[in-house]
């Protein structure tokens, strides 16, 4: 499109113009639109973020983009404007000639993205080929070593014989962004680019995506769950609710002065930013209004608590030099000993939470799993109120795991899709013979209304709940035992931002009220900040650092502990007031 | 590039939901009352259903469809003969009635076909069950175990058992030597998915109650993998239907005085040329049965395939 | 790989003892003579009887017998079959024409799952996915004499368009029939397993990754859909493998194809039961090589096994 009347220069011409974009999916239960009249521009070299929680819309819209929705997806209204053109109109082959030449795309998951059966080579150079930027075969090894060498791998002629399986996970989201960036677009979509990877990874990965766009002035669309990573790598964010724009607008002005209640609720429960205003020493002592909730007023208020703690008793945990030794398969024939966990002490006082932190493979889980007796110890001792619990028969050990219940990780594994909420809640009770039928009704209504649930879904089955709704109901279901001790392996980790916060308030009320301890395992460090009063830190089997919660923030002994704390996205924003 | 404008849509437009409240649908769903739902929908669960149901009232009580005798009264002057009023099927070679031979044969081959399943099912599950679940040399052991029954094709199995046992040839024996050799497929089905469930959280919060292990795998995993188990019962028992005419034909299955849909079709083999329909009959009957079995079977794991409904 | 394929041949190992020794016992573990069993109602002259209790060395304790039984097997002695030739003879005629047949039926049976299969899985639930369904199930219900019968009888009597019975003429041209009817009785399962793969593939990441490149669709789907949906097809085919040699039997049977599988029938049929164990035993052997053999296929189909 040329306008002769007016000639205005490249970079006040917006390269992609959204406007009104509807899109719908047919499902089960009927047609259910997900994006619901989102107009936005993106200029030349920009970097926009688009926010929001799952089911926000905000990854439909960007795959809406290039016509890369599910086969039950259906664009019903708007546009993209794209070169002058409609791309929502555009044919088949105009769709084709557009993707990866004019605008790439960075998927989420590095782990499922690439074709197992086919080597990184092969589907480097189907990318390069199918752009025309090279002219024959030799021409298009040379083009694909140069991608993966651009995109950040280091040894990219050998690797190119290579498969996927034979990648770790950050070395393939390099190769996913060296195909997204292959044929030089002029727009790249990132979805969620490293959800998937480890903190640290994360940042790497990030920052060299950063600086490959800003060299060839490839615009970027960042989509995201995380407000903080949004607001450090792009120029302006998009905050997405319900399939509409709430929100819009330069990024540290967005960040430092929200108008919208969503997008200030979202900035309150945010934990990586939540932390910076902790630093600011502002005692909140407010009650959360409603659903508002503010994570810094709520941990401030639980370390008062803590500090009246008594910490002078018997721990309620107690882990002497404890050592785990799996025996890892190499080839076909050879086992050899890996030592997952090596020489782990700490100690829990009784009614606190410590934080047990580390990236994937760093032995976290592997505590845990011995700690309840999941996992059998190699060496050391597990003293729980001072009893030890590697040597126990099975009576012991029945009245050692009614001391001490886990929650999990995944929302949607924890609880046996083949039973009833209630029946679940109840199964510990039942497991312990603990009293008659009366009294395991009567303490499983307790206990649900405990996390605040209605006595309702206790008929009802697991997948009729939200991962949050599920995550309170594996919580009751550890409190039906009237436990000391809960484990909490990863528990907030699969949850959106705002429900996150309400089940780590839970968690703090619970604490309070009935004078818990946790040991909360998790890799988000930022997380730990609000929940945790200790916290000890793991890199490969070892605790490399151990102490309070407050000095390892601000003090860290450590590279490794500095290097996590650097790499939570947004923790350097400032935030104004 | 111009300076981003700072966009707040109005407060009242997006009506503010409340964070992550209960929302609950009519009636409760779990996923047998989904795969029901779905299944009642579907025209050909009701056809195969109602052709299952006639098959079983044809084998429990014959008489309700025929009053002829299937053995009695036999003519050889009706030899092959064309169908007559009263005889719509024709005659058999022995000039038995066709049609009364086929309603009585459906109580052999339905029980040769239930027991067989029964009993390829039972060892089934169990050697499945405690590989995947317990695994380390429990696994090794009952894995290997069924590799050699898996080695040996069933029904060739079969045929050396039943030749061997040419004197003791019986309903019961023929189930056991077709159900004794078809377990193997369904114990690797079965161990596979007891590996994907017990990967599950639900089975280590289970344990961490207080739960033995045992227990677990009764009350927890077993009923989250038993699917594909049913959906593969349901399609061996069309299978074992088959094998059992397929021995009859061959000589090696049910003695030639038992009345079977196998032996019918195995006698009229000789007559093809001259008399194809008393062939064609009873593997008409034979066939109805197994289509309407493993029509049933298809159905239910469409219907129990919860990624099936989801794409629609 | 070359672990891989030293592991898997270790792995035949038990299974080549266990399967031997199983059919094995079935025979001379019974109550009773089992020379006698095995000869059902007919009584064997004494001079056959004699030479039966040496092939099986029946004076020895039953351990014993297996172990000389085996060391005979391996060394080629298969015995004699009931008209006094050896079952290796007979073998090295036979083999040919039922690898031949089995071919022409595999490469037919194939064929027709993928394709098939990969179409009906792109239009799922539409008129093909349904008419593929319908054809596929009432296949798999007719049991294969049946389908033998009516083919022989329709298309080679009725019409006249195949000859009913093979004979000594073993060409592609005569034995089309029998190839057609074991593959149609095959190619269900594997049809049905083409199209759930090729419907859970369409959905992956890697293939909304394919087109993203820019990759267009007449290039998605063979390189990334079909490719990929090969894989559990052919590792099924194992399995497929034993339902065709009791089809091949049956229907080398039925159109007096002059085969391994015709052997068999005949023995079956005839009551003659050390032929049926002998050749039973040389079919299972035969299927646990083509356990091997497609394991190793399938291994060269999924680099994750291959590098592993």
């Amino acid at each position: 499109m040329t306008q002769e009347t007016t000639p205005v220069t490249d970079s006040a011409e917006p390269l992609v113009s959204i406007k009104d974009l509807e899109i719908g999916f047919q499902t089960g239960n009927g047609f259910v639109q997900a994006v619901k009249g989102v107009s936005f521009d993106i200029f030349p070299g920009e970097t926009v973020a688009i926010v929001g929680e799952s089911g926000s819309g905000k990854s439909t819209t960007a795959t809406g983009i290039i016509d890369l929705l599910p086969s039950n997806g259906r664009i019903t209204g708007g546009q993209v404007m794209f070169g002058g053109k409609d791309l929502t109109k555009a044919s088949k082959q105009e769709i084709v000639r557009v993707r990866g030449r004019e605008i790439g795309y960075v998927p989420q998951d590095p782990m499922s993205n690439l074709n197992p059966v086919w080597s990184v080579g092969f589907q480097v150079r189907e990318a390069v080929l199918a752009n025309n930027m090279a002219k024959n075969k030799k021409d298009a090894d040379r083009r694909a070593i140069e991608v993966l060498q651009e995109a950040g791998l280091a040894d990219a002629e050998r690797r190119m014989k290579q498969f996927p399986h034979q990648f770790s996970g950050g070395m393939r989201q390099r190769v996913l962004i060296g195909i997204g960036l292959a044929a030089d677009p002029k727009l790249l979509i990132a979805d969620e680019p490293t959800s998937a990877l480890d903190v640290t990874v994360q940042r790497v990965i990030l920052d060299h995506l950063e600086s490959l766009t800003r060299e060839k002035n490839t615009a970027l669309l960042l989509i995201t769950h995380d407000l903080g990573l949004a607001a450090e790598r792009a120029s302006k964010v998009i905050v997405m609710y319900q399939g509409k724009i709430v929100e819009a607008g330069p990024s540290l002005e967005l960040l430092q002065n929200p108008q919208h209640p969503y997008t200030k609720r979202l900035i309150a429960a945010a934990p990586s930013l939540a932390s910076q205003r902790l630093k600011s020493s502002r005692v909140v002592a407010e009650a959360p209004q409603g659903d508002e909730i503010d994570l810094a007023a709520a941990s401030a208020h639980r370390h008062e608590v803590v500090e009246q703690a008594d910490h002078a008793g018997t721990p309620a945990i107690e882990v002497k030099d404890l050592t785990k030794v799996f025996s890892i398969r190499r080839g076909s024939f050879r086992s050899e000993p890996f030592t997952a966990v090596d020489k782990v002490n700490f100690q829990v006082p009784r009614g606190t939470t410590m934080a047990l932190v580390g990236e994937s493979g760093s032995g976290k889980s592997t505590v845990a799993k011995m700690v309840l007796g999941l996992e059998t110890a190699t060496e050391g001792e597990i003293l729980i109120g001072g009893k030890d619990a590697t040597a126990l028969n099975r009576e012991e050990m029945l009245a050692h795991r009614r001391r001490m219940q886990p929650v999990f990780q995944d929302p949607y594994g924890s609880l046996d899709p083949m039973r009833s909420i209630g029946s679940i809640i109840q199964e510990p009770l039942d497991v312990h013979k603990i009293g008659g039928r009366k009294e395991r009704e009567n303490r499983v209504n307790e206990v649900i209304d405990e996390v605040a649930l209605p006595r309702t879904v206790l008929s009802r089955y697991p997948n009729e709940l939200s991962g949050g709704q599920r995550q309170r109901i594996a919580i009751a279901r550890a409190l039906a035992l009237k436990p000391d001790v809960v484990i909490l392996d990863e528990a907030v980790s699969a949850l959106d931002v705002l429900v996150q916060a309400q089940i780590l308030q839970l968690l703090a009320d619970l604490q309070e009220e009935l004078g818990l301890t946790y040991l909360f395992i998790t890799h988000d460090l930022a997380v730990v900040r609000v929940v945790a009063d200790d916290v000890a830190v793991m890199e490969r089997g070892k605790i490399v650092e151990h102490g309070k919660v407050e000095d390892i923030f601000t003090n860290a002994q450590t590279e490794y502990t500095q290097k996590l704390l650097d790499a939570i996205p947004g923790a350097n924003i400032p935030l104004g007031a | 590039m111009p300076k981003p404008e700072h966009f707040v849509a109005p407060f009242d437009e997006n009506e503010m939901a409340e964070v992550d409240k209960v929302k609950l649908n009519e009636k409760p769903s779990n996923l047998w009352s989904d795969a029901w739902r779905s299944l009642r929908r579907r025209p050909l669960f009701y056809i195969s259903l109602a052709t299952v149901l006639v098959i079983l009232l044809m084998a429990l009580f014959p008489t309700l469809f025929t009053s002829v005798s299937p053995t009695d009264n036999c003519q050889l002057a009706n030899s092959n003969g064309g169908p007559t009023e009263g005889h719509p099927m024709g005659f058999t070679r022995q000039g038995c009635d066709v049609y009364a031979r086929v309603v009585w044969g459906a109580r052999t081959s339905l029980a040769v076909g239930l027991l067989a399943t029964a009993i390829s099912g039972v060892v089934g599950v169990i050697m499945g069950a405690l590989a995947g679940f317990y695994g380390g040399w429990v696994d090794s052991v009952l894995s290997r175990l069924g590799d050699i029954f898996f080695s040996i094709p069933y029904i060739l199995a079969a045929v050396v058992v039943m030749s061997v046992l040419a004197d003791y040839r019986s309903v019961w024996t023929l189930a056991f030597a077709i159900g004794g050799f078809a377990w193997a497929s369904l114990a690797r089905i079965l161990r596979s998915e007891i590996l994907r469930v017990k990967s599950g959280d639900f089975v280590m919060a289970s344990i961490a109650t207080g739960r033995t292990r045992f227990s677990t795998l009764v009350s927890h995993v077993l009923p989250n993998s038993i699917t594909p188990v049913i959906v593969y019962l349901t399609l061996s028992l069309g299978g074992a239907i088959v094998a059992e005419a397929t021995l009859s034909f061959l000589g090696v299955g049910l003695p030639t005085t038992v009345m079977s849909w196998g032996n019918d079709i195995s006698a009229a083999q000789t007559s093809l040329r001259t008399a194809p329909m008393t062939l064609i009959w009873p593997s008409i009957f034979l066939t109805v049965t197994v289509l309407a079995f493993i029509t049933l079977g298809e159905l239910v794991r469409d219907a129990l395939d919860p990624k099936a409904r989801a794409r629609g | 790989m070359l672990m891989y394929v030293v592991r898997r041949l270790l792995q035949a190992v038990p299974v080549v003892i266990g399967t031997t020794f199983l059919i094995y016992f079935m025979v001379f573990a019974m109550p009773g003579d089992p020379i006698l069993a095995m000869f059902g109602d007919k009584t064997p002259n004494q001079a056959t009887y004699d030479a039966l209790a040496a092939q099986y060395h029946l004076d020895q304790p039953f351990l014993v017998q297996y172990g000389l039984y085996m060391k005979d097997l391996f060394s080629g002695n298969l015995g004699t079959t009931f008209s006094g030739q050896s079952v290796g003879e007979v073998l090295a005629r036979t083999f040919p024409v039922t690898l031949k047949l089995a071919a022409m039926a595999i490469a037919l049976e194939f064929s027709l799952a993928v394709i098939l299969g990969l179409f009906a899985g792109l239009r799922k639930g539409k008129l093909f996915d349904n008419v593929t369904l319908v054809i596929g199930l009432v296949m798999l219900s007719v049991p294969i004499f049946v389908l033998g019968f009516l083919a022989q009888y329709f298309v080679a009597i009725k019409w006249g368009w195949a000859s009913p019975t093979v004979g000594s003429d073993t060409s592609i041209a005569n034995m089309w029939l029998p190839a057609v009817v074991l593959a149609l009785s095959l190619f269900t399962t594997s049809m049905r397993l083409m199209r759930g793969t090729v419907i859970d593939t369409r959905s992956r990441d890697f293939v909304r990754t394919a087109y993203a490149k820019g990759l267009p669709g007449r290039r998605v789907i063979p390189v990334h859909v079909l490719r990929n949906s090969l894989i559990p097809v052919v590792t099924n085919s194992a399995a497929n493998f034993g339902v065709l040699m009791v089809g091949a039997t049956v229907t080398e049977g039925i159109f007096n194809v002059p085969g391994v599988g015709n052997t068999l029938y005949q023995a079956i049929i005839r009551g003659e039961g050390p032929t049926v164990v002998s050749f039973v035993t040389v079919m299972v052997l035969a299927y646990v090589v083509i356990n091997i053999l497609v394991d190793l296929l399938y291994a060269v189909l999924d680099p994750r096994i291959r590098y592993a």
